[in-house]
């Protein structure tokens, strides 16, 4: 394992309560905290380990977005990938363009493993890793929730549906991450600072030759339909009989 | 025309009933021909009752050895040459699916429309985003494949009586080694399956182990419902990950949906929104599940779960 290639997407934080913009146009982002997607992370933390546990990987944190995005991309290597490169663009990109910048990415750092979220939970597509080993061709194992390295092999287990399913891919191989697989590490002062003065190199979308053209057209954003407060019952056996009466048990 | 077909899910038993929910969602395109294709070792059994389903005029079916567990490293090339012919491609948002359709989408690089909720035109959809707290209506180019995953919780199941023919295909497609099956852990019980279960019972951390989740199972196997957990139960290790409903986990709609102990994390309710009632039992009564819920009780889960049980006795 020489080199694991991380992908990380900036996005609104966990945290923040999103908001729709009164005139349908998006949702509001002014002054709104910026993180690092939270699959991102623990995928992150999986190539540290993997690299901590004695394979020595080159960790290169990658992302794509606008000047700011160097501050998620800070934070990557403040928790100790080695280096960082940002494709800077002010439009906004789409998975199919995502995975189609991160393929020319991968075919200058050739990776033996590439690690993301499973999904960012902005858009909550859930297709760029898919998306990226269609176009490397390249095996994909999704929602992982174990992942053991051996012998040019990755053997993950995968959160799905029906319980845990485990399969065995050839490296390269793109994996994306469930939230079970770890618990990302905290950043500590002493690697903030050192994390200045790792290298972080920016390059322009343009300079890819990649479009990013807008695939599918945002025609309006409306808030959810909101559910109504309903009653409160005072013990078990209100509650019982309100949802016999509804026929519900 | 529009022209649908769907990437039917199954166990090479039993057609899920996901791909029925696709069906609802293909039919809502108005003049759609509504196609199911099925690939498996042996999909005779499931192609007879993806036949049966109302509004399929036909059934593709690519039986081969190598299709025997669902590896979209190798379902993805053969559904990629299926397509050809068709005006849109469907799959379901469950595991199989969202893991699926993405890598179809790239290998015949058109985007992909993830949880269609709603169907406003045959390239105009609704879906949610940032956790379902904002709706997004999207617009699609018409002179593309137009691929997509249905959020199967947006939709009814499409009923039986259905008559499609059945038509067996061997698609000369090369497919790839480097992913391999090796094994699975199911946590098959008899309690009905947590995504199309008409009741629902669920536990947050609360419960404060797997142990304590026990209580959960025998009101559930009593009441006929299946049990759903919060993540942070999951996390703690009190349930296994396929209980999980929410954002990262599984969305349901079920008729009921009770939830013991849990606070009602926006995440936990994108989950559970389109259940029909939704009923919260919790000791604080500032809980936000109780904001949502149809049905509240303020009260301690672990008099109220076996209290309940006991009213309920069958």
């Amino acid at each position: 394992m020489n080199k694991i290639m991380v992908c990380i997407k900036r996005v609104v934080d966990y945290n923040v309560r999103v908001r729709v913009k009164p005139d349908g146009s998006g949702v509001m982002l002014d002054g709104v905290k910026m993180s690092v997607n939270p699959f991102d992370e623990i995928a992150l933390e999986e190539a540290l380990r993997i690299k901590e546990r004695g394979s020595n990987a080159e960790v290169v944190a990658v992302s794509i977005g606008v000047a700011d995005t160097q501050q998620q991309l800070r934070t990557a290597l403040a928790m100790g990938a080695d280096r960082a490169v940002l494709v800077q663009t002010d439009q906004p990109v789409e998975p199919l363009s995502a995975a189609q910048i991160f393929l020319a990415l991968a075919k200058k750092e050739n990776p033996d493993l590439i690690l993301l979220g499973k999904q960012a939970i902005d858009d909550d597509a859930n297709q760029t890793g898919q998306m990226l080993a269609a176009l490397w061709e390249r095996p994909q194992a999704t929602y992982a929730s174990k992942l053991a390295i051996e012998a040019g092999k990755a053997t993950v287990t995968r959160e799905v549906d029906a319980g845990l399913e485990t399969i065995e891919v050839d490296l390269p191989a793109v994996v994306t991450v469930d939230l079970r697989l770890n618990e990302p590490r905290y950043v500590k002062l002493p690697d903030i600072m050192k994390a200045k003065k790792k290298p972080l190199d920016v390059i322009t979308l343009d300079s890819l030759g990649i479009a990013a053209p807008v695939w599918l057209k945002a025609v309006k954003t409306e808030p959810p339909a909101q559910r109504q407060k309903g009653i409160m019952v005072k013990d078990t056996a209100e509650l019982v009989d309100v949802l016999k009466k509804k026929g519900l048990i | 025309m529009a022209k649908v077909l769907i990437v039917g899910e199954h166990d090479g038993k039993t057609l899920n009933a996901a791909t029925h929910k696709c069906v609802t969602c293909a039919a809502g395109i108005a003049g759609a021909e509504i196609a199911i294709l099925l690939l498996g070792a042996d999909t005779a059994a499931v192609a007879a009752q993806a036949a049966a389903i109302q509004g399929v005029s036909r059934v593709l079916r690519v039986d081969r050895a190598e299709n025997a567990h669902p590896l979209a490293a190798t379902f993805a090339p053969q559904v990629a040459a299926a397509a050809n012919g068709f005006t849109h491609l469907f799959g379901p948002s469950t595991s199989f699916g969202k893991d699926l359709m993405p890598r179809v989408a790239a290998l015949l690089g058109v985007p992909q429309v993830s949880d269609l909720m709603a169907v406003d035109g045959a390239y105009r959809f609704r879906r949610p985003i940032y956790a379902g707290n904002a709706i997004v209506t999207v617009e699609a180019d018409p002179s593309r494949l137009l691929v997509a995953t249905v959020r199967v919780a947006s939709f009814e199941a499409a009923a039986a009586g259905g008559s499609a023919t059945i038509e067996s295909r061997s698609l000369e497609v090369a497919l790839p080694t480097h992913t391999r099956y090796v094994g699975a852990r199911s946590g098959s019980t008899d309690r009905p399956d947590l995504q199309t279960a008409a009741r629902v019972v669920s536990g947050g951390r609360a419960l404060a182990s797997a142990e304590n989740f026990k209580i959960l199972y025998d009101l559930a196997d009593k009441i006929g419902a299946a049990v759903g957990a919060s993540r942070a139960a999951v996390d703690a290790g009190y349930a296994p990950n396929e209980m999980q409903v929410g954002q990262t986990g599984k969305i349901i709609a079920p008729e009921v949906y009770i939830a013991f102990g849990i606070s009602g994390a926006i995440q936990h309710l994108t989950g559970i929104k389109d259940a029909r009632t939704i009923v919260a039992v919790n000791k604080d009564p500032e809980a936000p599940i109780f904001e949502v819920a149809d049905v509240g009780l303020v009260g301690d889960l672990f008099q109220v779960v076996p209290e309940f049980a006991r009213l309920t006795g069958k």
